[in-house]
């Protein structure tokens, strides 16, 4: 079988994959590139799918089953879409001290949503931190990329309130 | 740059610094940054430009003040305020030079201040994290250039081996003997320098404070290192959390850069290193030395057996020097001040100081830098003032997950590496979470457990079933399910994990269970024996039976 | 041929003097004195990841127990490779091993041939003290003639190292990790599906238990094939026979 080198082309032709491509060859097109590359997918796109793996795979000669090793090792990547809002809850020792699993618990029982899901309105997607490093803060909370200090059940509740249909 | 040129800004600076009858620094960490201290620097200088006080009042952020709980946190000159908000601005300014409104007033004769001793953290709160020409002006790359011109390789090892420093990442292993066996180690040419910026503790933030409040420091130990060592690359390895610290990170690369102290030929020698950052994706094994090298080469961050050791076959497979971002902010200070006044700093066995996230139930939480040995008690008590609302202190834990919890009785212990190894516990990064007599310990015990269950990186067999079933098991306790039996199988399984697994991960993951078991057996008991947790915390499965039918 | 080379090391392994070349294992050295040394992640012929813990043995000197089939040895080292404590360990591997996931062996298409059972029944193990985990795993049945049973993989990556390192396919991988790790084929993908598996089959060979296996027209004809792979240069337990 001849070896095709050709260089893949991107699975849309979304401005955005010209960012991935820049990150690829910014790192030689090597495939130690290949979590620096992901990073620049996430951040592009909001999460990984498995055209954009088999498009980086394929592009760095990285094999399809180690890009999606790599990917699913790797926590801070996501397979599937975020939803519009995002709500982080900080799990670090001192934020447990400070009740970080009755945050998460009373979510769930007001959403039914658990770490890592969404709520079914794709509204907003709660996830877990190991550390934020606010732990003077305890318990944090991240919404939407901004930190908050001394969180409790009944803040975070009123605050995803807002976000999520009624 | 030259060595010359270099005085000759780092004067030039100080010069402009000094036309300034008063400087508010604003801290703009994570920590009070999350506070909103971002608007309470704009509303200072806001204010400060409507009075026309442009010349003689500087406004600038920097990094950690230190006492996080109470941000935004900012210093008027020499007094600090705390819990600020934009609109003590016109307050604040109106009583330049005067003691600030008491309410806002923190003395810097409150132990917090006071008993600290500062080394790596001595620019932090201090200069502006974001411009290379505070660093320099606070004597910052004079150690570099001074070790290219005046120093050899080996001259440069000898200071560190001779300052006694330890690694700061959690096992204390000599810096300067790490360095010399990678300096002697043949690379055909190739070598390299990884700063470890993981910072997988959960509960630590330490190496994040560095990196926000001074990250050309962490730039400057690397360069040296690379030239006692004889690498030309650098990688810092920064978990993707600290959106802030890579950002700084890099913009103090570029700054390095352009100003000739990172690069081809520095200082007009023929010296050349370069530093690429790199991100973590969230996997605590990654801070393990081996996942980490792993994890740079684009691949699942797995360990991998030692030997070969990294200053062997580290990196690409050539000899690699992996130190902590806090051992390398340590390198500057001692190339500039000498070891032998490293050396005397400390104990025995336990040079210099050590930085510590103070956190859990304790007044003030925050960052501290301690001379190694004082005591627990003088940390917990004395610096970080005490169990909030009158509550019984029960244990404070050090090392994060492969830690222990130390119990009251032994508040006195130095805080160095021996004793608290002794103690069961570890000196670990320098995460340290007060508990109040409201924290169960088993409960602790399982929090730590199911954080290295989920971390296992899933390589090794040990680790990967023995933390779930050791997870199982704790979990059984906390519902009041478990047997006599289950809490010898529990005992058999720490023994087992901390003897075979193939990584620290593994080997230390037993022992939040183990220190715990050792000071605090009866709440073990009790929940098994007499289905009551003693904390409280705890619930108990009503029906037993049921449940395990 | 001698080569001029290598340079020959005397060791000790449990008690017996033995002779070695240098950068040779300690399980290769120790095979080849007629001592057996239990395993399941090595396969001679492939790379060596140290990821079972089984074949750990004491030298003296170390503060850890260090894995025989990485480890090389040295002039002078001494080995212990059998005591109370290694077999102790060696027995709770194994249990954690069939706790794990379902192992079944009555059920299993290896049973009686497969090489974890062996090592049970060589280091005595009757029974599992710890609970099984049980996780909820599917089965792949889609390749026409190979079939993936997640329920009785051990995670031993033997398949993922013989495709990458023999076969040049690199068809398997590991995706998630700690005990969400589950072995995978290319995208995570039916195996039918695959794009680059190329029906080898030395996956399958490899293969310690029954999570990979030949498909039989009915399941109780589904056979695991033991003939090796010439690269394969040395037969597992026929060795020690
Ligand atoms: C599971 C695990 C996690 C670790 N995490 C970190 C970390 O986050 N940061 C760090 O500096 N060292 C960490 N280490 C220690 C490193 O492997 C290594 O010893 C250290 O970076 C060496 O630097 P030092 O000599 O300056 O301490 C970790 C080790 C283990 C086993
Ligand atoms: S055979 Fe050595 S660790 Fe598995």
């Amino acid at each position: 079988m001849p070896l095709d080198f050709a260089k893949p082309t991107p699975p849309s032709d979304d401005k955005r994959w010209k960012v991935v491509q820049a990150t690829m060859r910014r790192n030689g097109n090597r495939h130690d590139a290949l979590i620096e590359t992901l990073h620049t997918v996430q951040e592009s796109f909001g999460y990984l799918d498995d055209d954009a793996l088999r498009y980086v795979a394929v592009a760095l000669r990285v094999p399809l089953s180690r890009a999606y090793g790599v990917a699913t090792f790797y926590h801070f990547f996501r397979l599937k879409p975020a939803g519009k809002h995002t709500c982080v809850i900080c799990t670090g020792t001192a934020c447990y001290i400070k009740g970080a699993n009755q945050i998460l618990d009373s979510i769930q029982q007001a959403y039914g949503v658990k770490p890592g899901e969404t709520t079914a309105d794709g509204q907003v997607s709660v996830l877990t931190a190991r550390c934020l490093g606010a732990c003077g803060l305890a318990a944090a909370v991240v919404y939407d990329g901004e930190v908050a200090g001394k969180q409790e059940a009944g803040a975070v509740l009123e605050r995803l309130e807002k976000w999520v249909a009624p | 740059m030259t060595l010359e040129e270099l005085l000759q800004r780092a004067a030039e600076e100080r010069e402009k610094q000094a036309a300034f009858r008063h400087t508010i620094r604003v801290c703009v960490a994570a920590g009070c940054l999350s506070a909103g201290s971002d608007k309470v620097k704009a509303a200072l200088q806001a204010e400060v430009e409507a009075r026309g006080l442009k010349h003689t009042c500087q406004v600038k952020g920097v990094g950690c003040l230190g006492l996080c709980s109470v941000g935004p946190l900012i210093a008027v000159d020499d007094a600090y305020c705390r819990n600020v908000t934009p609109e003590d601005a016109g307050g604040i300014i109106d009583r330049l030079g005067d003691r600030p409104a008491e309410r806002l007033y923190l003395s810097a004769e409150m132990p917090f201040f006071a008993r600290q001793q500062k080394i790596v953290l001595e620019n932090s709160g201090r200069i502006d994290p974001e411009r290379i020409e505070d660093y320099i002006a606070a004597d910052g790359y004079q150690a570099l250039l001074y070790a290219l011109h005046e120093m050899t390789p080996a001259e440069v090892i000898r200071e560190v081996t001779e300052s006694g420093l330890r690694g700061r990442g959690g096992a204390g292993y000599p810096t300067g003997l790490k360095w010399s066996t990678v300096a002697k180690a043949d690379g055909g040419g190739q070598k390299y320098v990884i700063c470890n910026a993981d910072e997988g503790d959960p509960g630590a933030f330490m190496d994040r404070s560095v990196l926000e409040s001074d990250p050309h420091r962490v730039i400057e130990g690397m360069a040296i290192a690379g030239y006692a060592v004889g690498a030309n690359r650098g990688f810092i390895y920064v978990r993707a959390e600290y959106p802030l610290a890579i950002q700084r990170l890099r913009a103090a690369i570029r700054q390095a850069e352009r100003a000739g102290l990172l690069g081809n030929e520095i200082g007009g020698t023929t010296f050349d290193f370069s530093i690429a950052v790199r991100l973590g994706a969230g996997a605590f094994v990654c801070g393990e030395e081996t996942a980490l090298m792993a994890s740079i080469e684009g691949k699942r961050g797995q360990p991998r057996p030692r030997p070969p050791y990294p200053a062997e076959s580290g990196l690409y497979g050539k000899p690699t020097l992996i130190n902590n971002v806090e051992t390398f902010a340590n390198i500057a200070p001692i190339i500039r001040k000498g070891g032998a006044w490293f050396a005397a700093i400390g104990t025995e066995k336990s040079k210099g100081t050590k930085v510590f996230a103070l956190a859990g139930d304790v007044q003030n939480t925050g960052l501290v830098e301690v001379p190694m040995g004082l005591t627990l008690r003088d940390v917990v008590f004395d610096i970080g003032g005490g169990i909030p609302n009158g509550g019984r202190f029960k244990a404070v834990q050090t090392g994060g997950p492969s830690g222990g919890c130390v119990p009251e009785q032994y508040l006195d212990m130095p805080v160095d590496y021996e004793s608290l190894t002794k103690l069961g516990s570890i000196m670990g990064s320098g995460g340290m979470i007060v508990m109040a007599d409201t924290a169960c310990m088993v409960d602790v015990a399982r929090y730590f457990m199911e954080f290295c269950m989920t971390e296992s990186c899933g390589k090794c067999v040990p680790c990967r079933v023995g933390t779930a079933q050791m997870y199982g098991l704790l979990t059984r306790i906390t519902k009041g399910l478990a047997t006599a039996e289950d809490l010898q199988l529990l005992e058999d399984l720490c023994d087992m994990v901390r003897n075979t697994s193939l990584c620290g991960l593994g080997q230390s993951a037993p022992n939040p269970v183990s220190s715990t078991l050792r000071y605090f057996r009866d709440e073990y008991l009790a929940h098994i024996a007499g289905r009551t947790c003693p904390a409280g915390k705890c619930e108990m499965v009503a029906d037993p039976e049921k449940e395990v039918a | 041929m001698a080569n001029q080379n290598v340079k020959i090391v005397t060791l000790v392994i449990d008690g017996k003097d033995v002779s070695a070349q240098q950068g040779q294992t300690i399980m290769q050295v120790a095979r080849e004195a007629g001592i057996y040394i239990p395993y399941m992640c090595h396969v001679e012929g492939l790379s060596n990841i140290g990821a079972c813990r089984l074949c750990l043995v004491e030298v003296q000197g170390q503060r850890r127990l260090l894995p025989a089939c990485t480890t090389e040895v040295a002039e002078g080292m001494v080995v212990t490779t059998n005591n109370e404590r290694l077999r102790k360990y060696r027995q709770m591997i194994v249990e954690m091993m069939f706790a794990e996931r379902n192992h079944v062996c009555a059920v299993c298409v290896s049973n009686g041939h497969c090489e974890l059972q062996r090592v049970a029944q060589k280091l005595g193990v009757t029974h599992v003290r710890m609970p099984y985990l049980h996780p909820k795993l599917p089965f792949d049945a889609s390749h026409e003639r190979f079939i993936l049973d997640h329920d009785r993989c051990i995670l031993c990556t033997r398949c993922v190292r013989v495709c990458d390192e023999i076969e040049g396919a690199h068809t398997w991988d590991v995706r998630g990790r700690g005990t969400e790790s589950r072995v995978i084929i290319d995208l995570d993908q039916p195996w039918g599906t695959s794009e680059s598996c190329t029906g080898c089959g030395k996956c399958v060979n490899v293969c310690p238990t029954g999570a990979l296996a030949e498909k039989g027209r009915a399941t109780a004809e589904m056979t695991k094939k033991r003939q090796f792979l010439p690269y394969l240069t040395i037969m597992r337990e026929e060795d020690w026979a």
